[in-house]
């Protein structure tokens, strides 16, 4: 169920993350949601793309050190405290969430938001049987 | 007026010091052959026996040793008394990771106060000063080298180590130290924070005796200015003595090598040829006087110029000037010995590439040393506390294998420069020599 992140590690100086959005762009990949963490030497931008295999293969042949990894994403409806109860959902269930960022899609007109968590299935699972909607990876190809 | 602690010695003839230094080298080379079984394979080798040992005009015949011996005759290899002669060990890094430790009987305790005792005297010091000794104390030859120094020559001790500075600066005004005795950067150091406090006026120090890492004539103006004192120069290794090797005096241009201790020579690094006066070269140093531990032609891997003329102190020991760099990659920061194989062996072992840097800086009088790695696939995570805690893991592995904080930066792959002949691994940016 759960979709891929990918990571890719950008040194703190000019034109490094520059450098990673034009490969992308020259690729034709469609960055659908991004994120970066930043330290005091290096970031790590994190993106949801149309076709992560592909990402991948252009940034490593680039040179750029990169990583996949299994995330969860779900769907939030676009009213006042609906972040907030999923939240607590999975505070309840004893999920801790190491990162998370939202997006949208205009397609769909509706908000999503992908999660780091230690135990994806189990994350999974708690979020289905509360009645929230997950995104797959076919879904993001048609956002 | 000029004081020495050996007058005799000090300001012998140097015809008395070469009949001393005569005696006492043919003795030890006499005692190592028989008890150094290392040494003595050396010089089968070189098909020297102790007969061929006549003078120190003899000496060139003798085999050069240097740290990789230590290193493969460690620990006890080297050793030319049984231990249960042996008082105290210190020690210092090896080129590799596994340590260089020096033994001492009392006696050879007893020779290195007496050099530290000549230095400090040199430096205007008598049992009327109070002496600061913050170097460190403990397997590090610094504080207990001038603590015995200060203590042969009666004056008052204070066996403070390093750091914590607030209380030095605390004990400084409280019992009117007139003697410091530190790493120069560490000097400088405690000359700012004294500029900040607003105290100088309650400070009453005359002399410093700086040594154990390299400083320019610049920096001595600057902490001569900022303490109120002269600042004089020691030089030492842990594996001739330690401190007091070699000293300054009232002159403060070049130091006096302690000759009835130390023959020093200066060698050709690449052809090993010895050196006449004046000329530039890798300094050799052969104990005479030790029982423990006496290294006989030991390259120090210091470069420098050994003179012989009339000191204006009145010593007629032969001067060394500071040394003006390596002839290995040996850096001296923080007054330890940091060799770049150290690093790259904790990098390997983390399983990062071997392409690294080096970087060595001086920012406000203290050293610091960065190291560059590139990202592997290994180490990069999509969470910052994953890569943060292996970062924190190197810088922990580094601090237990070189003693002292290093900052790791990773940087993207394939951006540290890659040579086409030697890797530029470490970058000095703090200009000592």
């Amino acid at each position: 169920m759960a979709i891929k992140q990918l990571s890719v590690f950008v040194e703190n100086k000019e034109g490094a993350l520059v450098e990673v959005t034009e490969t992308l762009a020259k690729n034709q990949i469609d960055l659908k949601a991004l994120s970066i963490a930043d330290t005091q030497d290096y970031g790590i931008l994190r993106v949801i793309v149309n076709d992560i295999d592909k990402a991948k293969q252009a940034l490593e042949e680039n040179g750029n050190i990169v990583k996949a990894t299994d995330v969860v994403g779900f769907a939030v409806t676009d009213e006042t405290g609906s972040m907030s109860k999923v939240i607590s959902i999975l505070s309840q269930n004893g999920i801790n969430i190491e990162y998370l960022y939202a997006f949208i899609s205009v397609l769909r007109k509706n908000a999503y938001v992908v999660a780091r968590v230690k135990d994806n299935d189990k994350a999974e699972k708690i979020l289905i049987e509360n009645g929230i909607k997950l995104i797959t990876e076919d879904d993001i190809k048609s956002m | 007026m000029e004081k020495y602690f050996s007058k005799e010695i000090e300001t012998a003839s140097a015809e008395e010091i070469k009949a001393l230094q005569d005696k006492r080298l043919v003795e030890t080379v006499k005692r190592v052959y028989e008890n150094v079984e290392y040494y003595r394979k050396k010089m089968d080798e070189k098909g020297v026996t102790p007969d061929d040992i006549k003078s120190t005009d003899d000496l060139y015949k003798l085999p050069l040793i240097n740290k990789d011996d230590l290193r493969d005759a460690y620990p006890y290899g080297l050793l030319a008394t049984d231990l249960k002669n042996c008082v105290r060990i210190h020690s210092t890094s090896g080129t590799t990771g596994k340590r260089v430790v020096a033994f001492y009987t009392q006696k050879d305790l007893d020779v290195w106060d007496e050099c530290c005792a000549r230095a400090l005297t040199a430096a205007g010091a008598d049992e009327n000063d109070v002496v600061q000794v913050c170097y460190g104390y403990g397997l590090f030859t610094g504080g207990l080298g001038l603590h015995g120094g200060s203590q042969k020559i009666g004056s008052l001790t204070l066996p403070m180590s390093s750091g914590n500075t607030d209380r030095q600066i605390q004990f400084m005004e409280d019992f009117q130290s007139t003697v410091l005795c530190c790493t120069p950067s560490y000097a400088s150091y405690i000359g700012e924070c004294i500029e900040e406090k607003g105290v100088k006026d309650k400070i009453n120090l005359k002399a410093g005796i700086f040594g154990a890492e390299a400083w320019t004539e610049e920096m001595r103006q600057d902490i001569q200015n900022k303490l109120g004192l002269k600042a004089y120069d020691i030089y030492g290794l842990t594996e001739i003595i330690g401190p007091g090797v070699a000293f300054e005096c009232s002159a403060q241009k070049g130091m006096h090598i302690n000759e009835d201790h130390f023959i020093a020579e200066i060698i050709n690094p690449e052809t090993e040829e010895v050196l006449p006066y004046g000329e530039k070269g890798e300094l050799v140093f052969t104990c005479i006087s030790k029982e423990a531990f006496p290294l006989l032609r030991y390259r120090t891997r210091d470069i420098c110029v050994l003179t012989k003329e009339k000191c204006s102190c009145g010593r007629t020991l032969i001067k060394m000037a500071k040394p003006m760099g390596r002839s290995d990659d040996m850096l001296i920061v923080k007054g330890v010995n940091v060799f770049p194989s150290q690093i790259e062996m904790v990098l390997l072992n983390k399983g990062l590439t071997s392409n690294y840097q080096i970087i060595v800086d001086r920012v406000k009088s203290n050293d610091t040393i960065e190291v560059l790695v590139e990202m592997t696939p290994e180490l990069f995570s999509d969470t910052v506390n994953d890569i943060s805690g292996k970062e924190h893991e190197i810088t922990e592995e580094l601090k237990s294998v070189l003693g002292i904080y290093a900052k790791v930066r990773i940087v993207e792959p394939k951006t540290i420069v890659r040579s086409e002949g030697k890797a530029v691994r470490v970058i000095d940016k703090r200009k000592l020599y």
